[in-house]
Formats: C-alpha cells, structure tokens, sequence
C-alpha cells in the first residue's frame, strides 16, 4: 500500500504546541503527510483534531518558540491563511449568504484576478464535479439550498482553486447516513482523481477507515497512533486506539519468559501466551487488548493446544445482524465479548444458551501488547 | 506594489492586541474625554467649596454632601427613593400580563410587541407633553369630566404627585414588558403540561411555575424601570410643576437658578452611585451580560 | 395550554394598550382641531402646520436638530462600529472591562451626562453651541451604535471570514468583501438609532446649547411650557411620525436575512 520510492512529505507537523490559555489543547505533536495522500485526523471531541487542522489553515498560531509547521518544504508559522497553499471545507459549510452558488465558487478566482471568461468557465467544471448542475444552481442563494448541496458547493468553491492541499473538518457530520456514505466514496474519488492531498478531520472511526490511506489517532491533545487502516485496527498500539478504534476485550498480568524464550503473561484467573515484543521485560506488567472478532468459543475440554484460552459461562448473547456477540463471564477477570459470525440463527442457530461453560479461546499472534499508561 | 504595503501594516497589526486597540483608540479617546473626564471632574467639584459666582474655589470640602442630612433634601432623596420603587410595582403590576398575553404562541406576537416597542422609542418630552395635554386644567380629561356632569370644576390632576407617577409608569412600562416578555417567551411549555399531568390547577401552575421561572425577567425589568426612574428629570418637572422635586430637578435647579454647582454636582454624583449600585445588583444577579437588547 | 386567552388578561392588555398610545392619539388627533383653546373638536384644519411655518424658531430648530442629528450620527456610527469591529472580532487584555465601560452612557442619567458636560465646557471655555451639543450627542450616541453593531456581528457566522482567507482574501478583502456586506443592516440600524436619540434629546442639549443654540426639543420644551395653542400638537406629530418610520425602518433592517432579493439583484448586475 505504501510507495516504494518516499517522496518529500507535503506538511511537515515538527514538534508543535498550542495552549488556550492554561490548557493545552496540543502538545509536542509531530507528523508527516505525503502528497495525494488522503489523511485523517481521527479522535473525540476535545483530542485537538480540529485545533490541527486550523494550525494548518493559519487560522490559529502554535505556542511562541513552539515548533514548526511545513507546508510543501517552507516553514509557514508566520504566514497568513491567505499566503498558504491550501483551501479548507468547514464543518458548516461557510457559505457567504449574501452571493449566488456561482459567486461563492468564484469567490477565490475572483479574488486572484482570473479573467472572466475562465471564472465562468472553472466555476461550471467544479460545480459538474462535485455533481450539481450549474444551470439549475449556478443562480441559486445558499439559503435555498439542503445541506448535502450545500457540503458540495462548500467543496466545490475549495477545489477551483486546485490547491496542493485540501483540509476537511468533519464535513459530513450534519448529512444523514446514507448520503454521508454516498459523500464518503465520492471524496475518496476526488483525491484520487485530483491527486490533491487531503486532510480529513472526524470523530467517526468507521468514516476514517473506509477513507484514509493514514490515519493519525488523537487523543487529549497527542497524537496516539499514526499509520494505515489495517496497521490501526489491527495493531493498536495504547488501550485508547484499541477501544476507541472498534472493540475490544483488555486482560492484564505479569510477564514471565520460559526457557524457549516465549512469553506468557500470568494474572488472577488467566494464563495466555503473548507473541514477543521489544516493550516485554521479565517480571513487568503487560497489558493486552484481543478483538471480538478475533476469538471463538468451544467447549472447555474441546480447547486447541495451540491456542490462548479462558474458561466462563455465557451471559448475554446479543443479536445484532451480521455478527453476534456473545458475553462471557470469566471469574476473576470480567465480562469478555465474542463476535461471532451469524449463519442465520433461523436456520442454524447458535450452539451456546445462558448459563453454559464455555472457553473462549483465540491465537497468541493476535495478542496485542499495549503500550504502558 | 500597493497591493503589499497594506499587507505589510497588517502583518504589523497581526500582533495580538495591536489592531484592536487601534479600532478601539477613536471611539474610547472620545468617550474617556467626553464622558468618563467630565464625571470625574464633576466628582472633583463636589468636594470643592461654593465660589462667588456659583461655580466653585480651590479647597476641599464635604460640606455639600453633608447638606444632605438637612431634612428638605432627606425629603427630595426620599422622594426620589419611594416613587421609583412605586413606579416599579405599577409597571410591574400593569406589565407582566402584557408580557403573558405577548408571550403567548400566536401570529400577533410581532405586531403586539412592536406596539410595545413604538412607543418606547418616541421622544419622551412629545410623550411627556401628550401627558400634559391629557391632564392640565383644560385638558381633555377635565373637559370630559365636565361635560359628563362627573365634577363642577376642573379637577387639578397636573402639577400632583399623581400626575408624576403616571408620567413615570408611562414612560417606563415597555422597560418593564420587554425583559419579561423575553423571560416567559422561554418557558418551556412542557414544564406546565408536566404540573398539569401532576394535578396543578390553572392558579396552581402559574404561581409555582411560571412566576418562579420568569424571575430573571421580573429582575431585569425591575431594574430597567427603577435605574431610569432614580434619575428621571422631565417628568417630575413638566408634569410635577417644580412642586414635586426628584433629585433630578435638584441637580437642574442648583445649575441653573440656584447657581451652586458643587452642590449641584454632589446631588448628581449621589444619583450616579444609586445608580451604580442598582446596577451592580442587577449585574450580579444576571451574571454576566447586561440588558443590551434595546432594539 | 389553553387556547383562547382569559378575559381578564386581554382586558388588562388592552388597557395597558390603550394607556400607551391613547395619550399619542390624541395628541396628533387635536393636531388638526380647529380651535385655538377649546379641547372640543370644532373642525379639522391644517392651519396648526401652517402656523409652524411661520414661526421662526421652530424652523431654526429643526435646521440645527437636523444638522446636529448628521454630524453626530455620522461620527458616532463610524466610532461605535470600529468599537464593535474590535469587541467582535478580536481577543485582547481588558475586553470585558471595556464592554462594561461601553454600557455605563446607556444608563447614566441624562441629568448627570448633560451636566458633567458643561462643567467640562465652561472649565475649557468652550463656547456653547453647534460644536457643543454636537460632542455631547456623540458621546451618547455611540454606546447605542455599538450594542446594535455588536449584536449584528455577534449573530454573524465567524466561520465566513476564515473561509474568505483560506480562499485568498487578505484581512482588507475579506473586510469588503464578506464581513461589510453581511453588517452594514447593523450599520445602518445603529445609524438610525442614533439620529432618532440625537435628534430626540432634551435633556442633555439643554444643558450644553447655551442660550444662542436651541435644537427643536428646546424649541417645543418652551413651548410646552407656555403655550396652549395646537400648534405644539401639530409639531409633536411630526416628531412623532417621523421617529416612528425612522424607528420602524431599523427595526426592519436588523431582522432581515441577508441574501434578500435586492442584494441578489445588485449581485447579479455586478
């Protein structure tokens, strides 16, 4: 998925930190985003995904003696919003109510002193390109407008402009579920076919895995993970990621190393093998998080050698459509949830009620060793 | 290039603070000058003493406001002090159910509150004099009384302390009306079908919700109505006749045929701190923000 | 919720109602009775108009009202938007001190306002007049501009002039051309406000007018005084009617949505 070549990164984040006043609402963040890449800044609200983004803008500024911000190679800290090579969709959308459809897309062209003619002539190619038909809108007032074509004018007046880069925040969040879907794939298309590079902003995890190449996880003002769809969901790397990212069931215990050099992590009630990992010290406590979908249940005398496995009785068993999730209690430690695929409980129904032992077991690989704290 | 050299001073401006305080710098230089310097100055003279010609000599002195303990302006302070609190009940009293019967969902609410509002914004001394024409001697209501056989002779209703207080309540009921008219337009309706679901009477659920839940307006319009009326001078001098004197007409009076103007100033000061006092009150029962919705 | 009000509550409003703009009625009413003394109608007349014609002094009040209303207006809109620009827009040490500041001409008694103004005049040896009452009305104005400003601004979407520069346009430009379209209403209403209170005051002016200068509310204050003939009746109604349109356009003007067929048409022939 990655290139093979590196080519120069297009935003350089080096080292930076924002504070409102006593809080910091950025601290000692640091990044790289590639050109045609299309990145997302993933994290709930209050992580300083959209701080980021409008450090990027220029609409914010970082901390005095705080670090850099690169855009295509300059240092950009002290340039203005309107010096910097990029264009921003808003999250509601900023339209300026007082000009037409076509003003609004105009409005940067306008502003650079492009002759008319070619004005005329972009604005049509960037309304047909965000799929609004500019004889119908062209005329219209924002004010007349639903909110999913307002998204795309919004879009459309950035993209005239064909900026090196493109900063989203949480554009879709207004737009209701299936047109948000329709949105997601239509902007993943646009990155690809412009080769813009995009930066998105969301609180939506599944929105960031459908679209990024990157994902950058934030949490409380730092960047918690940085890498692709797979690389996150699958190896989340701090316990944040692993819940916030999916789910996901947490064991603790301490570490130990046997005499064929595998580790195996001991806690009340449980013993498992966990795969090495540089962090693994003998003696240390390990913190592990295992996916749903990653385990099974079997019978407690039916369980694979190779194979992690706790003992429990089933709890709820929760119906959800595609998947279902089994609840099992295991003394000592908790409640651990099991998706399980569902091949239609009418006609195949699941082997497990309330109240029976089970074990539930899953691969050592898929083990992840979390980061401590 | 011209189109640099004002990026250039903006870049400069771009500093924190610099170009607000350049915006700012016009409009505050003229109300420090011509507002905040006179008051101060105003205050300076009514610690200085009385000079021959009514203005006032170099030297300190409280005389002027010790002057105030004399029962004849213990009276005027009084005065002052009780009809504003009176103006504020009657307004009070008259206004809330306006305010009720606007709050109401309706499609007349604009149209009433604009009524409201008209009024309000129309010169106060054209206002003040309608109430003069209504009231004086000959005026329209003695000539009705007449007429009707309800009285032999004029009734003299200007120039009373009656007089006064209708002029006040006139000219400060939309003060009352607008803030708890903006109280009760924020009641949620839900609460009162809640006590109604709960057993509360019509009675019942107007004096244990909705007086209680319009509070804030009855604050804020009590205030509005009663700052005003602390420092009212037209209407206790064209309908009160220079008979019936609020602090207002002392100041007047000491600057003009009185010729004292540290006393003058003195009084105006003491109506400048009830002022300030009221408002503080207000402020703090507010919490934040002022009434600045005039329009 | 009931449905129909309870009669009492529409008795009590109406005659609250009544109690507001009967007395105003009335007043403009009478403006047209032709008779000199009596309140009992005799006739509809214009002569009561004519008559203001003819006195001087209501015409030189009206002049000086008038200019003093411009200049002042004029002033003390361009220095309480600049306020409210500076109070909206920008963070800096002491906003909320100011803002508080801003408040205190709005409920300063006239009597403290008018006087403290004069003894700063006469300790100046400024000469009552024109210039005079002209820095007072100003003085008292621009509060009022700026709380209608303000609120405007406040109302506007801050998003729109980061969006402007993001697309390129300077502080400058964006200022033209997104943050002015979408205020000047609130410009204009302030504008509006602030001649109708320049133009209405008493108070104040009497206090910094001297004997030489007097605006039209001193001209009707001494007449209110003195006279009984309508004439003063007819003079009220035009203060009245005029105030009232002035009142009702700004009144329009700050509840109008921006993007209104005018300002699309003026759009289009750009």
């Amino acid at each position: 998925m990655s290139t093979a070549i590196p080519s120069p990164p297009v935003v350089q984040f080096i080292r930076v930190t924002k504070s409102f006043g006593e809080i910091k609402a950025l601290n000692d963040i640091s990044f790289e985003i590639y050109a045609g890449e299309f990145f997302s800044l993933l994290g709930p609200s209050g992580c300083g995904k959209t701080t980021t983004l409008r450090l990027l803008a220029g609409l914010e500024q970082p901390d005095e003696g705080s670090g850099e911000i690169r855009l295509l190679g300059r240092t950009v800290n002290q340039a203005r919003p309107y010096e910097r090579p990029l264009s921003m969709v808003f999250q509601n959308y900023a339209l300026f109510p007082h000009l037409s459809v076509a003003r609004n897309v105009a409005f940067g062209l306008e502003q650079r002193k492009t002759s008319r003619a070619e004005i005329d002539q972009r604005v049509k190619r960037a309304l047909e390109m965000v799929r609004l038909d500019p004889d119908l809108f062209g005329r219209r007032m924002p004010g007349q407008l639903s909110g999913g074509q307002r998204q795309r004018v919004a879009l459309a007046r950035a993209l005239v402009l064909e900026p090196a880069i493109l900063l989203l925040d949480e554009p879709l969040g207004a737009i209701d579920l299936k047109l948000r879907k329709d949105m997601q794939l239509e902007l993943k298309a646009l990155n690809k076919q412009l080769g813009t590079t995009f930066i998105y902003v969301t609180h939506d995890q599944e929105e960031a895995l459908t679209m990024s190449d990157r994902i950058g996880v934030m949490e409380n003002a730092r960047l918690a993970q940085l890498g692709t769809p797979a690389e996150v969901y699958e190896n989340p790397r701090t316990a944040f990621v692993a819940s916030f990212i999916g789910e996901s069931n947490f064991f603790q215990g301490h570490a130990t190393k046997d005499s064929r050099g595998e580790w195996t992590a001991r806690g009340p009630g449980l013993s498992f093998r966990v795969p090495d990992n540089p962090q693994l010290e003998n003696g240390s406590e390990v913190r592990v998080a295992v996916r749903p979908e990653w385990m099974d249940l079997c019978r407690p005398d039916e369980v694979p050698g190779a194979e992690n496995a706790v003992i429990g009785t089933i709890g709820d068993i929760i119906y959800l459509g595609e998947t279902i999730h089994v609840v099992v209690s295991v003394p000592q430690v908790g409640k651990v949830k099991v998706a399980v695929r569902n091949e239609g409980q009418l006609l195949k129904p699941l082997a497990w009620k309330r109240g029976e032992p089970v074990a539930v077991v899953w691969l050592p690989e898929e083990c992840q060793v979390l980061e401590a704290g | 290039m011209s189109a640099s050299w004002h990026r250039r001073v903006f870049r400069w401006f771009s500093h924190p603070g610099i170009q607000a305080w350049t915006l700012l710098g016009p409009g505050m230089f003229w109300l420090i000058v011509f507002f905040l310097v006179p008051i101060l100055i105003m205050l300076a003279y009514s610690f200085m003493p009385r000079g021959i010609y009514g203005g006032v000599d170099p030297g300190f002195t409280l005389e002027h406001y010790a002057r105030f303990f004399d029962p004849l302006y213990l009276d005027v302070l009084q005065r002052t002090f009780l009809w504003s609190v009176a103006c504020t009940v009657v307004c009070l009293l008259l206004g809330y159910p306006v305010a009720y019967l606007i709050a109401r969902p309706g499609r007349w609410r604009h149209l009433l509150l604009l009524l409201v509002v008209l009024p309000f914004w129309t010169s106060f001394l054209v206002r003040t004099f309608a109430m003069i024409f209504l009231l004086r001697d000959t005026g329209l209501i003695n000539d009705w009384l007449l007429r009707l056989g309800l009285t032999r002779e004029p009734l003299t209703i200007l120039y009373t302390p009656a007089a006064v207080m209708v002029g006040l309540v006139y000219g400060f009921l939309p003060f009352m009306i607008l803030p708890v008219y903006a109280s009760l337009e924020k009641l949620d309706s839900s609460l009162l079908e809640a006590a109604e679901v709960l057993g509360a009477r019509p009675s019942a659920r107007f004096w244990r919700v909705t007086l209680p839940l319009s509070m804030p307006g009855v604050i804020a319009g009590s205030l509005l109505v009663f700052i005003p009326a602390l420092g009212s001078f037209l209407t206790p001098d064209l309908l009160g006749g220079g008979k019936q004197m609020m602090i207002g007409n002392l100041v007047q009076n000491q600057f003009s045929a009185a010729r004292n103007w540290p006393f003058g100033s003195a009084a105006s000061f003491i109506v400048m701190v009830l002022v300030l006092v009221a408002v503080l009150i207000y402020l703090r029962i507010r919490g934040r923000e002022p009434a600045g919705a005039l329009l | 919720m009931n449905r129909r009000a309870p009669r009492w509550l529409l008795a009590v409003s109406g005659v609250v109602y009544a109690f507001l703009h009967l007395p105003l009625l009335i007043l403009m009413v009478f403006s047209f009775n032709d008779s000199k003394f009596s309140v009992e109608w005799q006739g509809f007349t214009f002569r009561w108009y004519h008559r203001l014609l003819e006195r001087p002094e209501i015409l030189h009040g009206l002049k000086l009202s008038l200019l003093v209303g411009l200049t002042a207006t004029l002033i003390a809109t361009l220095l309480g938007t600049l306020l409210a620009l500076a109070l909206g827009r920008h963070r800096f040490a002491g906003r909320r001190a100011i803002e508080g500041f801003l408040y205190l001409p709005i409920v300063t008694p006239e009597i403290v306002v008018g006087i403290s103004l004069l003894i700063l005049f006469v300790l100046l040896r400024l000469p009552l007049g024109f210039v005079t009452i002209t820095i007072a009305h100003v003085a008292f104005c621009i509060s009022f501009v700026v709380v209608v400003v303000l609120a405007r601004l406040h109302g506007m979407d801050q998003h729109l002039e980061e969006a402007a520069m993001t697309l390129g346009a300077d502080e400058m430009a964006t200022f033209w051309r997104v943050t002015l379209p979408q205020l000047w209403p609130g410009i204009f209403a302030g504008a509006l406000l602030a001649f109708t209170m320049s133009f209405d005051d008493f108070v104040i002016t009497s206090f910094v007018s001297g004997s030489g200068s007097s605006t039209l509310p001193i001209v009707v204050y001494g007449m209110a005084r003195k006279t009984v003939e309508p004439s003063i009746n007819a003079i009220s109604t035009i203060i009245l009617l005029v105030t009232a349109v002035l009142i009702y356009v700004a009144d329009r003007l700050v509840r109008r949505e921006a993007g209104s067929r005018e300002v699309r048409a003026r759009d289009e022939a750009a």
